[in-house]
C-alpha cells in the first residue's frame, strides 16, 4: 500500500499532472530552448536536478520555517542549487551554457519548483517529497523534448543533429519563436483531448 | 552617450526582442492576465515600474558591491533577493501612500516577483553592458533605458493580447482548443507579425 503511494508521487508527473501541458507551469524556458532536443536534454538535466534537491531541502527544514517568511527562504534555497548548476555547466558543457544562455540563471524563477514546493514539499516528508520532484522533473523533460523534437524535426529536418529524410525540405518558421508558440499551442489541445475521452 | 545606441535599444526592446514575443520571458503573466483589458493594463504598468527600478538598483548592487567583492557568482541568489525585498518594499509603500493605485496594482506586484521577465531583464543588463566585469561607458544609462522599454513592449504585447483575446470569447473555437490552446495560437501569430520588424537596422 505504502510502495503504491509512492509509486504515485512519482508517476503522477509524467503524465496525470504533467506540468507543462495540464498545469501549464513553466513555460518561459519550455518555449525558449526547445529549439534544439539536445538544448532540451541540458534544460531537462539541471531542471531535474533543481527540482529534486530543492524538494529534498524544503521538506527537511518546513518544520522550522516560519510560515510568514518561507517564500524568502525556498527562493535562497533554490537559487543556491541553480547557482551550483550553473557553476557545474559552466565546467563540464561550456557550449550548453552559451546555447541556453541567461535561461539557465531563470530556472530560480520558473514556476514549477516553487509551484512543487508551496504546493507539496512543505506539507509533505522527505522520501514522497524527492519522488514528487523526480517525477514532476521526469514530466517537465518528457514535454520538452516532445516539443524539441517536433520543432527540431520540422524545422531543419534533422533529429539530434542527423537528417532524418532526405526529401523532406523543413520550413525554418518552427525553430523561431512562431513556431514554438504553435506547437504548444497544437499540443496542449491535443492533451486536452485525451484528457477528456 | 549617442542617440543611436538609445534608439536601438528602445527598438530592439519594444520590437525586434519584444520580451514576450521573441524571447519568451514573463509567459505565465502573459496568459494568466491577459483575459481583460483591465488587469492588462494594471499588469503592464506594475511591471514597467517594477523593471526600472530594478534595473536600477542591481545595477548599482552589481557595481558597487559583487564586483569589489570578486562574487559575481552570486549575482542570481542576490538578485532574486534584492527584486524580492523591493517588491514587498513597493507593495508596502503603495499601500500607505495611495491606497487607489494599491487596488489597482495591489494582487499583481507579489506576483511580479516570480515574473521571470524582471530577472531576465537585469541579468541581460548585465550580460550587455559589462564587458569584462567592467562596466562599458554610460552603462546605468543604457541599463534603465532598457529595463524601462522592456517594460513597455510587456504591456504593449500583453494589451494587444487582451484585446484580442476578448474578441476570441464571442468565437466558436472547437472545445479541445478553448481559452489556453488557442491563445497559445494567437500569440504564434502575433510572433510572426513581430518578427517583420527583425530586419530593422541602425
Amino acid at each position: 500500500m505504502v510502495k503504491n503511494n509512492l509509486w504515485q508521487e512519482f508517476s503522477k508527473g509524467l503524465f496525470k499532472e504533467n506540468p507543462i501541458f495540464y498545469i501549464v507551469l513553466g513555460l518561459c524556458p519550455t518555449l525558449a530552448i526547445t529549439t534544439s532536443i539536445e538544448n532540451a536534454l541540458g534544460m531537462s538535466g539541471a531542471v531535474i536536478f533543481v527540482l529534486t534537491f530543492s524538494n529534498v531541502v524544503i521538506s527537511a527544514i518546513r518544520k522550522f520555517v516560519p510560515e510568514k517568511i518561507r517564500i524568502p527562504c525556498f527562493i535562497v534555497i533554490i537559487a543556491s542549487f541553480v547557482t551550483i548548476t550553473e557553476l557545474l555547466m559552466q565546467g563540464y558543457f561550456p557550449i550548453l551554457v552559451k546555447h541556453l544562455g541567461i535561461f539557465l540563471p531563470l530556472i530560480v524563477v520558473n514556476c514549477i519548483i516553487m509551484g512543487r514546493a508551496e504546493a507539496f514539499a512543505k506539507n509533505n516528508k522527505i522520501i514522497p517529497s524527492l519522488l514528487d520532484g523526480l517525477g514532476m522533473g521526469m514530466g517537465f523533460s518528457l514535454a520538452i523534448i516532445l516539443i524539441a523534437g517536433i520543432r527540431e524535426f520540422l524545422g531543419t529536418g534533422k533529429i539530434l543533429g542527423r537528417i532524418v529524410f532526405r526529401c523532406f525540405s523543413p520550413s525554418f518558421v518552427f525553430v523561431l519563436p512562431p513556431g514554438a508558440l504553435l506547437t504548444l499551442g497544437i499540443l496542449i489541445a491535443l492533451f486536452t483531448r485525451i484528457k477528456k475521452r | 552617450m549617442d542617440i543611436k545606441t538609445i534608439l536601438m535599444i528602445i527598438v530592439s526592446m519594444v520590437f525586434i526582442n519584444n520580451f514576450i514575443l521573441s524571447k519568451f520571458l514573463g509567459l505565465c503573466p502573459f496568459l494568466g492576465v491577459s483575459r481583460n483589458i483591465k488587469p492588462a493594463l494594471s499588469m503592464g504598468l506594475a511591471v514597467i515600474f517594477v523593471m526600472t527600478l530594478s534595473s536600477i538598483i542591481t545595477w548599482l548592487v552589481y557595481r558597487f558591491l559583487l564586483l569589489p567583492l570578486n562574487i559575481t557568482y552570486l549575482r542570481t541568489i542576490v538578485f532574486i533577493l534584492v527584486i524580492a525585498t523591493f517588491v514587498q518594499f513597493v507593495e508596502m509603500f503603495i499601500l500607505k501612500k495611495s491606497p487607489a493605485l494599491y487596488r489597482t496594482l495591489g494582487i499583481y506586484l507579489p506576483l511580479i516577483t516570480t515574473n521571470c521577465a524582471v530577472l531576465g531583464v537585469t541579468v541581460l543588463n548585465i550580460n550587455n553592458f559589462f564587458v569584462n566585469n567592467k562596466p562599458v561607458e554610460f552603462s546605468f544609462i543604457y541599463s534603465i533605458i532598457q529595463g524601462f522599454f522592456a517594460g513597455i513592449g510587456f504591456t504593449l504585447a500583453l494589451l494587444l493580447m487582451s484585446g484580442i483575446r476578448e474578441r476570441l470569447l464571442l468565437n466558436d473555437t472547437p472545445a479541445c482548443f478553448r481559452d489556453l490552446p488557442i491563445a497559445f495560437i494567437v500569440a504564434s501569430l502575433m510572433s510572426l507579425g513581430f518578427m517583420g520588424f527583425s530586419g530593422f537596422n541602425f
